[in-house]
């Protein structure tokens, strides 16, 4: 039974991880109905800077994130500036094209300066160790995810629902002009929103460089379920990609407990279940 | 002046006999020329996408050892026409390349093939145009049954995983879990061990397959650890997820509970150490490389990596791998005197023995694969470093399943 | 010039690739592979371009294709016009069996509920190790001469000329289903759902006759694959070539035959050619070209050949 219990509490942690690093793709999707497949070249980016602040420059690792937030939300900004905006009264397939052209881009960059290799992640020792928490057994850097996913989440949803900030946006999100009538400047909204996103998600990059590694494919290979999580959890809502996830991480953590035979089936036919029975996902928002 | 004279056959003497002397000295040079042979090598490596750094082990193996032992062979020069097959997901591509090599580049002889269905999808295709084909990686144990022309240099996972089950059997442990990722190699691993293991007297409790890609092994390390057995044997592919599977064996401590952690020797690829870190401690393996290895060929290999790369690179098993894919084609050629035809490669090649970093190895003139040593090691920490230190040499070891 | 509009950019287009037949000798093989990417093309821009309905997993038929060939073959039936038979029928049986799913729902729906099914699909494969040969692939069998009588050669002679004729047929065939009345009704379909089930357009079903056509011709293009490499594997169902036939249908011109052959060829070309100039770095290349394709090429390759055919046509009618 204790087993099991640390079972479901690891396949929690794997699930926050999933939360943080998709939130901004939740956001960049539902708020600005923009496409951005490119979400994990921005996490990638968030992961090689705490990557290189931990391993060459010796910042402490809790500084890190900060940083890979921070560093990263400029450099979406500034794209967005630069290019993005021009890319929202594009066809859909249209934006898809392009931020799979930037996620390749992106990749290439970092193969580059990078090189193509594994980037060692060394946690400090604080985080590696096992906790015994009320007679669960959890490794420090799960607990950590949790709590910063838990923390994540309630920031978030407040700042969406209920600051000035959150329904600017909404207002924007819902009818550009109107919004612009009353005075919201919406292209610098929009600029500030899809920062927030890119920093969110380098912010997520970071977190899972720990756990998932680090290497130039990263955009790639997790962008099949961070847009799983943000489809069933509902594009735009927080609580509903916060649900997904952590519902997927234990959905996941129990099938290879029970029946490992099933594999990677489970999660496919959730998802395909998932969107046929709820096309807009758990809490989607009709913007 | 009158075009009689021009064109007048009679020359002066003199003029006539400088004239031919020139004729001369440009046909010579010519057929100079005709005498500096060449043999083309075409190499199929994945240079791009998720296993680039593969690709670039492979590619440092190549150059390293053309650095060291010059590009001649006799009056034969060497060259290399490198092609990216950009990794497993596209055998048809791998086809096409190796089709390109041989007919554009006018390869003599292919060196590649880091996945087994990039080898499978070439065989036919090297065959029908009878080149030989030096396999530097793929490790399914019948892909050189597939073409006459396939020689392997690199190891078979039979090798490893029958290894290693002998050697628990041996060693007095009786109950094994099996962990190994959901496709063939995986499978295969699980094959082998299980037969040796049980072959010496052991028994498996239990088995997992765990999805290819997965990063999150909590479950299965728990479900094996319930299980209680003395040891745990597992394969995963390498790479980021073999660095998470350890990590996570770590985590839920399963050496600390007294389980046994063996792998296959690729899951503790010595360049993926740093990223591993103290999860390899005790962590038994079976390879036939790593860097701890003592003697000659290893030493002058290792000084002339750390000269082009720099003195802390680790490198890969995948780099020898590589290294002795050149040094078995440059025997061949020095075996056959110079001829670069497939016949006379292939002859030269089976049955052809070397002296490699990893020790001495063969290739087994009736299978064509590779006959090396493997060695069991224990990840142990020396000079402040995480390796793999060998502690028993099962010599000469075959592919088990031929 | 009346009569290029009559018969399209097909006709150049042909005879362009009977030129390269000449101008490239080498190069047979990948540009049969490149004929095969344009039949997979358009066989998904039939879905996306013509009725609206985007897929992440349209791989799967591809695979469904080839396996479907490569395991007839192995059984001892070589001939690979009859392959290519089975393949299609194998594959619109499996897209009719389907449809149901994949057209629910949004765009994003969609994009998921296909890729879930791909991933499954690749998934049983996998498992199916004694059909299918699992991750090794399948290269254990036989292809027999086209039709009896051309063998497939080391050059790619034959396999040059038997994707080409597949390819020609793929292609007019689709030009008279997207010309004709059903083709009108589909885009209907593709711009305005509510409003052609209200005039009483029978959607449902001309998306399943649409479904089930696109993955009979996705069949036929991994069948044409299995068959020129002798060669059957994994990533024929896999992820990145469902990705990829939607970026080659898209960067073509979604809803154009012509241009999504286009977009099939430069797609194809640009990751060989790049690939070949710096095995690293190609993706940088490619990432680049796709970036700026979607501002200078608004609306895909047709879109800026159109654009560029009217300014010709404009500043020509100017003169006179």
């Amino acid at each position: 039974m204790a087993g099991l219990i640390s079972v479901v509490a690891d396949g929690i942690a794997y699930g926050m991880l999933l939360f943080l690093f998709s939130i901004g793709l939740s956001v960049t999707l539902g708020l600005m109905r923009f496409i951005n497949l490119a979400h994990g070249a921005f996490a990638m980016c968030g992961g090689y800077i705490a990557v290189i602040l931990l391993n060459q420059m010796g910042v402490p690792f809790l500084l890190t994130l900060p940083l890979a937030f921070l560093v990263t939300g400029v450099i979406g900004s500034f794209a967005e500036r630069a290019v993005i905006r021009h890319l929202y009264r594009m066809p859909e397939l249209q934006q898809v094209l392009f931020s799979i052209g930037l996620a390749f881009a992106a990749s290439a960059l970092a193969t580059i300066i990078f090189g193509p290799q594994q980037q060692p992640m060394l946690l400090p020792d604080w985080l590696t160790g096992r906790i015994d928490l009320f007679g669960l057994e959890i490794t420090g850097y799960r607990l950590f995810l949790i709590g910063s996913g838990c923390v994540a989440a309630v920031g978030l949803i407040a700042l969406f629902n209920y600051t000035l900030f959150g329904a600017r946006i909404r207002a924007s999100v819902d009818n550009r002009r109107t919004a612009e009538g009353i005075g919201i400047n919406v292209g610098r909204l929009f600029s500030l929103t899809f920062g927030f996103g890119a920093a969110l998600a380098g912010l997520g990059g970071a977190l899972a460089v720990g756990f998932l590694g680090l290497d130039p494919t990263f955009p790639f290979k997790y962008l099949v379920i961070v847009l799983m999580v943000v489809a069933i959890g509902g594009p735009g809502s927080i609580a509903g990609s916060f649900i997904a996830a952590i519902s997927l991480g234990v959905i996941d953590a129990l099938f290879k407990y029970f029946v490992p035979e099933v594999g990677s089936f489970v999660i496919y036919a959730l998802l395909v279940v998932m969107m046929v029975f709820f096309p807009k996902g758990i809490a989607g928002r009709t913007a | 002046m009158s075009c009689a004279k021009i064109l007048s056959p009679v020359m002066p003497r003199r003029e006539f006999l400088l004239a031919v002397s020139a004729a001369m000295a440009i046909v010579s040079s010519g057929a100079v020329q005709a005498q500096e042979r060449k043999l083309t090598v075409g190499v199929v490596l994945p240079l791009s996408g998720t296993f680039a750094d593969q690709g670039q082990h492979y590619e440092s193996g190549i150059k390293l050892y053309q650095k060291l032992h010059g590009t001649k062979v006799g009056d034969v020069t060497v060259e290399t026409v490198v092609r990216d097959d950009q990794g497993p997901g596209s055998g048809d591509l791998s086809r096409r390349l190796t089709q390109e090599l041989i007919l554009r580049n006018k390869a003599d002889i292919i060196l590649g093939y880091s996945f087994t269905p990039n080898a499978m999808a070439a065989a036919t295709l090297l065959t029908e145009a009878k080149k030989p084909a030096i396999i530097i990686n793929a490790a399914t144990s019948v892909i050189t049954e597939k073409s006459p022309y396939f020689a392997r240099v690199s190891f078979t996972l039979p090798q490893l995983a029958a290894s290693l089950g002998t050697w628990a059997a041996k060693n007095n442990l009786k109950t094994a879990y099996t962990i190994v990722s959901d496709y063939a190699p995986g499978i295969d691993a699980e094959t082998w061990f299980k037969k040796s293991f049980e072959a010496g007297g052991g028994k498996i409790v239990g088995e997992a397959r765990t999805p290819i890609s997965a990063m999150e092994y909590s479950p299965f390390l728990q479900r094996a650890m319930e299980a209680k057995p003395d040891l745990v044997f597992a394969f995963n592919p390498g790479g980021d997820v073999s660095v998470a599977f350890m990590k996570s064996a770590k985590e839920r401590g399963l050496t600390k509970a007294g389980i046994k952690l063996l792998v296959t020797g690729d899951v503790v690829d010595d360049s993926m150490l740093p990223a591993i870190g103290d999860a390899l401690d005790g962590v038994i393996s079976a390879l036939h490389y790593q860097v701890e290895l003592d003697n000659p060929e290893n030493a002058k290999f290792l000084k002339g990596y750390h000269e082009m790369y720099g003195a802390d690179a680790m490198p890969s098993y995948r780099v020898v791998q590589a290294y002795d894919g050149m040094a078995l084609i440059y025997k061949a050629l020095q075996q056959t005197g110079g001829k670069t035809d497939a016949d006379s490669l292939m002859a030269a090649i089976k049955g052809a023995k070397l002296d490699s970093p990893r020790g001495p190895i063969e290739i087994d003139p009736a299978t064509r694969d590779i006959i090396e040593n493997i060695y069991i090691r224990r990840g142990e920490q020396k000079n402040g470093k995480w390796s793999n230190v060998a502690f028993e040499t099962l010599k000469a070891v075959k592919d088990p399943a031929k | 010039m009346r009569l290029f509009e009559r018969i399209g950019i097909g006709l150049p287009l042909f005879a362009a690739a009977i030129a390269s037949y000449v101008l490239f000798p080498d190069y047979l093989a990948l540009i049969a592979n490149i004929f095969i990417l344009a039949i997979f093309a358009l066989s998904y821009d039939l879905l996306q371009g013509h009725a609206g309905v985007v897929s992440l997993g349209h791989a799967a038929f591809l695979g469904i294709g080839a396996y479907t060939s490569a395991i007839l073959a192995a059984h001892g039936i070589t001939e690979p016009v009859l392959g290519l038979l089975a393949a299609l029928c194998m594959s619109g049986i499996v897209a009719l069996c389907l449809t149901r799913i994949v057209v629910v729902g949004n765009d994003l729906t969609r994009l998921l509920v296909t890729l879930g099914v791909g991933f499954l699909f690749y998934e049983a494969a996998n498992k199916a190790r004694w059909l299918t040969g699992g991750a090794d692939g399948m290269p254990d069998f036989e292809v027999g001469p086209v039709l009896g009588q051309f063998h497939f050669d080391f050059v790619g002679r034959t396999a040059f000329f038997y994707t080409l004729i597949v390819l020609a047929i793929v292609y007019l065939f689709l030009r008279r289903v997207t010309t004709s009345p059903f083709g009108l009704a589909l885009r209907g379909i593709r711009e305005n759902v509510k409003r052609m089930d209200a005039i009483g357009a029978p959607v449902a079903r001309h998306l399943a006759t649409t479904y089930t056509m696109s993955g009979a011709i996705a069949g036929i293009a991994g069948a044409l694959l299995a068959q020129t490499n002798r060669f059957a594997s994994l990533d024929m169902l896999g992820f990145e070539r469902s990705a990829e036939v939607m970026m080659m249908a898209t960067l073509g011109g979604s809803g154009s035959l012509s241009g999504v052959v286009l977009g099939a060829a430069t797609f194809g070309y640009l990751k060989d050619a790049l690939s070949a100039l710096s095995p690293k770095y190609w993706h940088l290349g490619l990432g680049i070209v796709l970036m700026l394709s979607v501002f200078v090429l608004r609306n895909g390759i047709a879109g800026g050949l159109a654009t560029g055919f009217a300014a010709l046509k404009r500043s020509l009618g100017g003169k006179q």
